[in-house]
């Protein structure tokens, strides 16, 4: 984790730190997020802005996907979207 | 009402219960499984086929020391292969920058480290192994090097927890992004040693308080798990998160155990991995079955509607200070066994001029 906090603003590039896997879950049939002595089940939107995490689209970039593969407008899906990466950057689970 | 059985979701490996270090509160047994009956490469390779097929997704592999065995490497490749998440929980005074290296080229994903106090003097004194804590700091700038995730972890008691501010300020330093204070869980060494562990009161408000200032100025920077020890909580906390829901516990001679602590419950039989499989144990094991769920559950668990939420407590603390497993947890104010809780707090939190027992083989 980097020493100050990260803000996911629209230029910023989140990637998974080492030590953070995305993974489907075979057993039980759902994503899952590995994580230092955590473990995060996601949603199914959780799940799709998780697959954007690609290590090279910027965050505007992954609304841009969402808001394409929703068919929903831009500004109604982004505070949403926004707030997952930050919510998960201040788990620790994204870094840019 | 029955609650579904659900597969685990990790599993704790403890391959060996050799380590190094001596430290009073170790939540290993008085009695310590010897070289002799540790579990073979051959069935630990098999253990984690069985733990993957299983449904579970982590695996902590712990002892004692881990890094004593030199099949280590092996046994976390061979989990990266079958796409378990390893994690490695370490007193780290054995790790060099190769052994470090092979670790990861394995797979390994996450290593927690722990620490016995926030500079030499504590921590080699409650380690009881000499140049232990600055080796741990070498480690950590090894870690942070690569750029592994790293959890540091140090257990709190009498003779440390006033160094909680250094504490934090050194994981800070370390680079860690998770600190886990814990405080010392009393089983095993640390229940044997328990009066000459137990912090006070005042000690203790002292340090949630710094935790909680500490929280709020590293959001986002460093994550702090802290959680007040049993002895002045008013309601236990979901141990394991219920018994036989998430978690097993295999032990350096092939047990599988609900909990690590679990041997200290009397009546309880336990299973090996080398003659029942690992499904066979979880879903119809005996030590499982005896608290699954809430049916085994007494009064006040079996009508408080809080009974999905912490499960009734710990059972390794229930049968230690009542005497009956199945009791509520005497951590819990609505527990007739409280009171007695409460007065060993009060009793043997007071310093004493005696000094704690280091642990031995
Ligand atoms: S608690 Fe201390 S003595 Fe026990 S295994 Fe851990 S480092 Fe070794
Ligand atoms: S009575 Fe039992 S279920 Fe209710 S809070 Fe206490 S320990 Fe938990």
């Amino acid at each position: 984790m980097a020493k100050t906090r990260i803000i996911m603003t629209e230029k910023v590039v989140p990637v998974f730190p080492k030590g953070v896997r995305l993974k489907f879950d075979k057993k039980r049939k759902q994503w899952v997020v590995l994580a230092p002595e955590r473990m995060f089940v996601l949603d199914e939107i959780g799940i799709s802005v998780m697959h954007c995490v690609d290590g090279k689209s910027n965050v505007d970039e992954i609304v841009d996907s969402l808001s394409k593969q929703f068919k929903a407008p831009r500004e109604e899906i982004l505070d949403d979207v926004v707030e997952m990466l930050q919510d998960m950057a201040d788990k620790g689970v994204l870094d840019e | 009402m029955t609650v579904s059985i659900e597969p685990p979701l990790a599993m704790l490996a403890e391959i060996t219960h050799r380590c190094p270090l001596r430290c009073p509160y170790c939540s290993n047994p008085l009695e310590l499984s010897k070289r002799s009956h540790e579990l073979s490469t051959k069935v630990w390779l098999n253990i984690l086929d069985e733990a993957s097929e299983l449904g579970i997704l982590q695996v902590h592999f712990s002892g004692g020391e881990p890094t004593v065995r030199d099949d280590l490497t092996v046994l976390i490749k061979h989990a990266e292969k079958k796409g378990l998440y390893s994690n490695l929980i370490t007193s780290g005074v054995l790790i060099d920058k190769s052994k470090l290296d092979s670790f990861i080229d394995s797979g390994l994903q996450h290593i927690q480290l722990s620490i016995q106090g926030a500079d030499s003097e504590v921590g080699d004194y409650i380690g009881g192994f000499p140049g232990g804590h600055q080796k741990k700091l070498e480690v950590a700038q090894l870690i942070h090097d690569v750029d592994l995730p790293l959890t540091l972890n140090a257990v709190v008691h009498r003779h440390n927890i006033g160094q909680i501010k250094k504490i934090i300020n050194l994981a800070e330093k370390l680079h860690a992004q998770r600190l886990e204070v814990a405080n010392v869980q009393y089983y095993g060494w640390g229940f044997f040693n328990r009066k000459n562990l137990l912090p006070t009161r005042e000690q203790l408000m002292e340090a949630t308080e710094e935790v909680n200032k500490a929280r709020d100025r590293l959001k986002g920077k460093l994550v702090i798990d802290y959680v007040v020890p049993d002895y002045y909580a008013r309601r236990p906390k979901a141990c394991m998160g219920g018994w036989g829901r998430r978690f097993l516990n295999i032990n350096p001679a092939g047990y599988v155990l609900p909990c690590h602590a679990a041997e200290t419950i009397p009546g309880l039989r336990f299973e090996r991995v080398t003659d029942k499989s690992l499904s066979e144990i979880w879903y119809h094991g005996s030590a499982f079955e005896a608290f699954r769920g809430t049916d085994w559950m007494p009064a006040p668990c079996s009508t408080c509607d809080r009974k999905e939420i912490d499960w009734g407590g710990c059972r390794c603390q229930a049968a230690a200070i009542t005497g009956r497993p199945d009791a509520t947890d005497p951590a819990c104010e609505l527990s007739p066994d409280h009171g007695s809780m409460n007065s060993i707090a009060q009793n043997e939190s007071k310093p004493s001029q005696e000094q704690f027992q280091y642990r031995r083989m």
